[in-house]
């Protein structure tokens, strides 16, 4: 694969594993659009839906969709529910807070949750 | 194997069917799971699942989705389930039922809940190969899979269930015929006249009746395969398939083997606690039991009140003395496009009562009610038109506030009078299936706090069933909500107390053309400064792009802030797969297509490998693309002068066409130029849902346009111009709302047309269902279109100028924009990566997506429409 070039100082940073100071440089925080998710490779092939919010909060889950199977959830429409951050599946529509992974319309589904950040 | 528990009391059921379930809920509420072993004897191969809507399978529903059985239900309460494994005998001295795998079982208490099987009639050959019953998902299966390979089919049998098989059959794409003995189709619910009406409306949707006549011999062929049935008037017709639903016995064998009594005609004798009467330690319930009124019900409503009755009695719960003395026989069929319904004392049995019909052959429209000496509403029949069943069935053994007559005449007669659900008494029974009255569902408003209908749904089980009554429940909770003083909420979502409507007036009056400056504005004081949510963001963003050019917005809907409020299809300009990868289908205005337009269409799908299909809409549709692939694809189509179809938008799709004047022998106006100027003048208009239009060279109608939003035909004098059509799930034929234009005319009212929908449409309404909600409905629309009544229409055809003159291909600008087309890649940090889960298997001769991972979890909503899913 090749890596996208790093141009502006900050960048986005995923951190792999929590117990950790694992953090791997993603892109820099200008490709994010305020409401919209891109996704990301991870070294072990998986993949993360990173979002920002309009007040410039990031968020990263999983990206694939646990309940159609398809890597998508960086596509979806995001928004607020009672005061937390979630994105809409562009499949059918399932709601997956941003902040915990935990699917909104279904209790015992769930994404994993990445922490993330913007570091120089 | 013996499995015994001394100490716990032990219940078995047999019978894992929707009554059977509905026990198992009933002894939870109860308590006895958890001071009782519960074993459970399933004989199919699933746990219980809704029967009632067993049709529904062949529109979509999945077995699993069909299901009853909540797993977690059955592992929390502790209950053995045994999938698979019938009861063989029962041992009633010793307490002990064995099943087929072998299982003993000592029983304490001994349920039998095993339904009923679907009588054959003792016809040659009724074994054959092609010939099925009508009551299991295996059933349906085995159904399907036969008819994939034949075309036409009969249902013996034209009952209740005997005319939905017909509808399934007529669905699976075969010709069908339904054979019945008594003189009219459903003979035990509707009456003479009922019948007459429900004959026109059967046969208007192709299917052939053959009513007074009985099957006398299936006729086979070499193979053993049907291919006809000899009738009892000597006339023979042909069938590849047959369906026999010539009604139902109780499935009593079980008992009658261990000595219960049975009836002369068949079900488990049982007194009014649901107890067999030979025997304290053994209950029947639903279908196989014969109750202590002396009849076997075959409907779920009286089945879920002896699994109540039963479970209270095994409780011995004193406060809660149950008992079954009979139940009402009100039902609705649930075949698609026909209305039936019978309720109550239907075919007026009761000592003195009268009639009041309403009847009207032509437009196969019966309606009958029946009323006592006082006033008293005795029961009914609804033929061709059921919308006032939920409130009739409820009114049933009252004294309805108005005249009998006034709530079945048609509009316009003098009624129908709209009788609020506010009129009902309280203890009239709104959901029938479940036995809910209405004061339950106001008391679940009221003292439970439920605020929404899935709410009441959920705390009374009302409308959980057969549905039916979930429109009257609707209107209850609203009008329980509105008299406890709680504003009911019509706003569009939890970010926006204003209707769509209003947030247009706002948008376009005050010129507001960010979402961000509309939300800050006016939405919600809890919303302002917010993110929105994922109903009003596609909602605004189409507002702002119906006005663009009016409001001073961008018209391209990837600009700036617009891209964040698009649904994934607008946002990649292309609809979504299932894998992940995206269709792409350029525009063909009316179905005209050059031979060289047909070449590079070919020569791209077989350089980039994509699937292709001929679409519904006379186009061309090529799946497979991934992401990164759509601008190079797109890069090749637009040199080629195609541009976007817009098939992912709520725009306009296609205006179809048939080949009309040029060509054909009786076309009698060009529509395929018709249909061409159309598409080009509304291609890429943004609308509230998608729209669609046809234009027919002639009345013939090739261009089948009244299915669409807009459809003309054309006539000696010009066009007519039908609205309001509509295909999909609930079609709807379109109305004419004006003849003989000429094509300046034509347009002009178009224009109108489609502005003041857009203008006073909610989200996801389409016409069709727009023109039948807005008050005045077509008429209305005309007075404001044609007449002009609402002095705006200078306006709207202004509107519909500025749009047609802004009109830009959106994906022409795109493959011109770098900073847009870096967008299109799957991984932000791997631009040239592709999706590894994107994957393709081979499938005659093209492709198709490969799925190993998915599906594991099942989709919540039960109505996932595109974009328009339900929560
Ligand atoms: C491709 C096509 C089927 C085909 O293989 O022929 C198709 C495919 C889809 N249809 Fe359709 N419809 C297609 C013709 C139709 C037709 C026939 C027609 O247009 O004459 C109808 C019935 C006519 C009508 O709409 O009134 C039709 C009624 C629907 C409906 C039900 C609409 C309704 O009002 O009930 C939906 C669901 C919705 O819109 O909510 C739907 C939704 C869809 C979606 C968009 C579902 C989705 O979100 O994935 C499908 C995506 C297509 C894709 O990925 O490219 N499709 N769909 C047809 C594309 C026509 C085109 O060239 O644009
Ligand atoms: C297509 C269709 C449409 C219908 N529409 C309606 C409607 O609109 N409204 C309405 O009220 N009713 C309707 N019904 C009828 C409704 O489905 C039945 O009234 C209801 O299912 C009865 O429930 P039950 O539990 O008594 O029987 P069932 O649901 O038939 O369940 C009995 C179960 O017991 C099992 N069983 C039998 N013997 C044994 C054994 N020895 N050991 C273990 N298990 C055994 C059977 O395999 C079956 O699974 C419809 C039925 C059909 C087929
Ligand atoms: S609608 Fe009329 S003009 Fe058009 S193809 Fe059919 S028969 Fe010919
Ligand atoms: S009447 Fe059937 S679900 Fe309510």
């Amino acid at each position: 694969m090749t890596l996208a070039p790093e141009t502006t100082d900050l960048k986005i940073q995923l951190r792999l594993d929590n117990s950790a100071d694992d953090w791997f440089t993603v892109c820099d925080l200008s490709l994010l659009l305020p409401g919209r998710g891109v996704a990301a490779l991870l070294p072990d092939g998986r993949q993360a839906a990173i979002f920002r919010d309009r007040a410039g909060s990031l968020y990263a889950i999983d990206n694939r969709d646990p309940f159609g199977g398809a890597a998508v959830l960086s596509r979806g429409l995001t928004g607020t529910h009672q005061g937390r951050p979630y994105v809409a599946s562009p499949l059918l529509k399932q709601r997956f807070d941003l902040e915990s992974g935990r699917c909104l319309d279904d209790e015992t589904v769930a994404v994993r949750a990445y922490e993330v950040r913007a570091a120089a | 194997m013996t499995a015994t528990d001394g100490a716990t009391p032990t219940i078995v059921l047999v019978g894992h069917g929707m009554v059977g379930q509905r026990f198992l809920e009933a002894l939870a509420e109860r308590g006895l799971t958890a001071a009782h072993r519960v074993v459970v004897l399933c004989e199919e191969p699933r746990p219980a699942y809704d029967r009632v809507a067993l049709t529904s399978y062949f529109s979509g529903k999945t077995p699993e989705e069909l299901s009853m059985t909540d797993m977690a239900f059955i592992e929390k309460e502790g209950i053995e389930l045994h999938i698979g494994d019938p009861a063989e005998t029962i041992d009633r001295e010793a307490k002990r039922v064995t099943a087929r795998s072998g299982l003993v079982v000592d029983y304490d208490v001994l349920v039998l809940a095993t339904g009923s099987y679907p009588f054959v009639p003792p016809v040659p050959n009724k074994d054959a190969r092609g010939c099925f019953v009508y009551r299991t998902i295996e059933d349906l299966l085995a159904i399907e899979e036969y008819a994939s390979t034949r075309t036409t089919g009969a249902v013996v049998g034209g009952g209740l269930l005997g005319l939905e098989a017909a509808g399934a059959l007529k669905g699976l794409g075969l010709t069908s015929h339904i054979v019945e003995f008594a003189p009219r189709l459903m003979p035990v619910q509707v009456d003479e006249g009922g019948g007459a009406a429900l004959l026109r409306t059967i046969e208007d949707m192709g299917l052939s009746v053959h009513t007074g006549v009985g099957t006398q011999e299936i006729v086979v062929d070499e193979d053993g395969a049907v291919t006809g049935m000899k009738l009892s008037d000597g006339s023979e017709l042909s069938a590849d398939l047959v369906v026999f639903s010539a009604g139902v016995r109780p499935r009593d064998q079980l008992a009658r083997e261990s000595g219960l009594t049975v009836g002369e005609r068949g079900g488990i004798a049982v007194d009014e606690q649901c107890r067999t009467v030979n025997d304290p330690h053994v209950f029947a319930i639903g279908e196989c039991a014969l109750a202590s009124d002396g009849r076997v019900y075959g409907l779920v409503a009286p089945g879920y009140e002896q699994a109540e009755t039963a479970a209270a009695a095994i409780a011995a719960d004193e406060a809660e003395e149950l008992t079954f003395t009979g139940a009402d026989l009100s039902t609705k069929l649930k075949l698609l496009g026909v209305d039936v319904a019978s309720f109550g004392d239907a075919h007026g049995t009761a000592e003195d009562c009268l009639d009041v019909v309403y009847s009207d052959s032509r437009s196969g429209l019966y309606k009958k009610l029946v009323i006592g000496r006082d006033g008293t509403l005795l029961g009914g029949i609804l033929v061709g038109d059921a919308e006032a069943y939920g409130t009739l069935r409820a009114f049933t053994g009252t004294v309805p506030p108005v005249s009998p007559e006034s709530l079945v005449l048609p509009a316009g007669a003098g009624g129908p009078v709209q009788l609020g659900p506010t009129a009902l008494p309280d203890d009239a029974i709104i959901c029938s299936c479940n036995n809910v009255r209405k004061g339950t569902i106001r008391g679940a408003v009221t003292e439970h706090n439920c605020t929404t209908v899935p709410e009441v749904k959920k705390c009374t089980k009302a409308g959980t069933t057969c549905g039916s009554c979930v429109k009257v429940l609707g209107q209850l909770v609203t009008a329980e909500l509105e008299a406890s003083g709680v504003v009911v909420d019509k706003g569009l979502c939890g970010c926006f107390s204003q209707t769509r409507e209003e947030l247009y007036e706002i948008v376009l009056a005050l010129r507001i053309n960010t979402y961000q400056d509309l939300l800050d504005r006016y939405g919600r004081d809890s919303a302002k400064g917010g993110d929105g949510c994922d109903v009003c963001k596609p909602a605004v963003g189409s507002i702002i792009a119906s006005l663009a050019p009016t409001i001073g917005a961008s018209g391209y809907v990837l600009d700036g802030e617009q891209a964040a409020l698009q649904e994934t299809n607008d946002h990649f300009l292309a609809n979504l797969q299932k894998n992940g990868s995206y269709s792409v289908v350029p525009r063909i205005p009316g179905g005209e297509i050059t031979p060289e337009g047909l070449i590079v269409i070919g020569e791209i799908a077989r350089d980039f490998g994509l699937y292709t299909k001929i679409t519904g809409g006379q186009r061309i549709d090529m799946f497979g693309a991934r992401v990164e692939q759509l601008p190079l694809i797109w890069t090749r189509l637009v040199d080629a002068g195609f541009e976007s179809g817009h098939a992912y938008g709520k725009s306009l799709r296609t205006v179809k066409s048939c080949v009309g004047q040029t060509w054909c022998r009786y076309g009698v106006q060009d529509s395929v130029r018709m249909a061409i100027d159309l598409e080009l003048r509304y291609r890429g208009l943004r609308s509230p849902h998608k729209l669609k239009s046809a234009v027919s060279g002639c009345a013939r109608e090739c261009a089948e346009a009244q299915s669409k939003d807009f459809g003309i035909i054309a006539t000696s004098g010009g066009w007519n111009l039908y609205v309001g059509g509509n295909g999909g799930a609930t079609p709807r034929h379109a109305d004419l709302l004006a003849q003989d234009l000429n094509d300046a005319e034509l347009i002009k009212l178009i224009d109108r047309f489609l502005m003041f929908y857009i203008r006073t449409a909610d989200r996801l309404e389409r016409t069709s269902t727009w023109l039948e909600r807005i008050p005045g409905g077509l008429d209305h629309v005309r007075d404001v279109v044609v007449e002009d009544s609402l002095g705006i229409c200078e306006e709207l055809e202004s509107l519909m100028t500025a749009h047609v003159a802004h009109y830009r291909d959106e994906w022409a600008d795109t493959i011109n924009d770098p900073e847009k087309l870096s967008r299109f890649v799957s991984f932000v940090n791997a631009p040239d990566t592709p999706d590894p889960v994107v994957g393709f298997v081979p499938e005659r001769d093209q492709i198709k997506p490969d799925l190993p991972l998915l599906s594991i979890g099942l989709r919540p909503a039960d109505d996932v429409l595109e974009g328009s899913a339900q929560r």
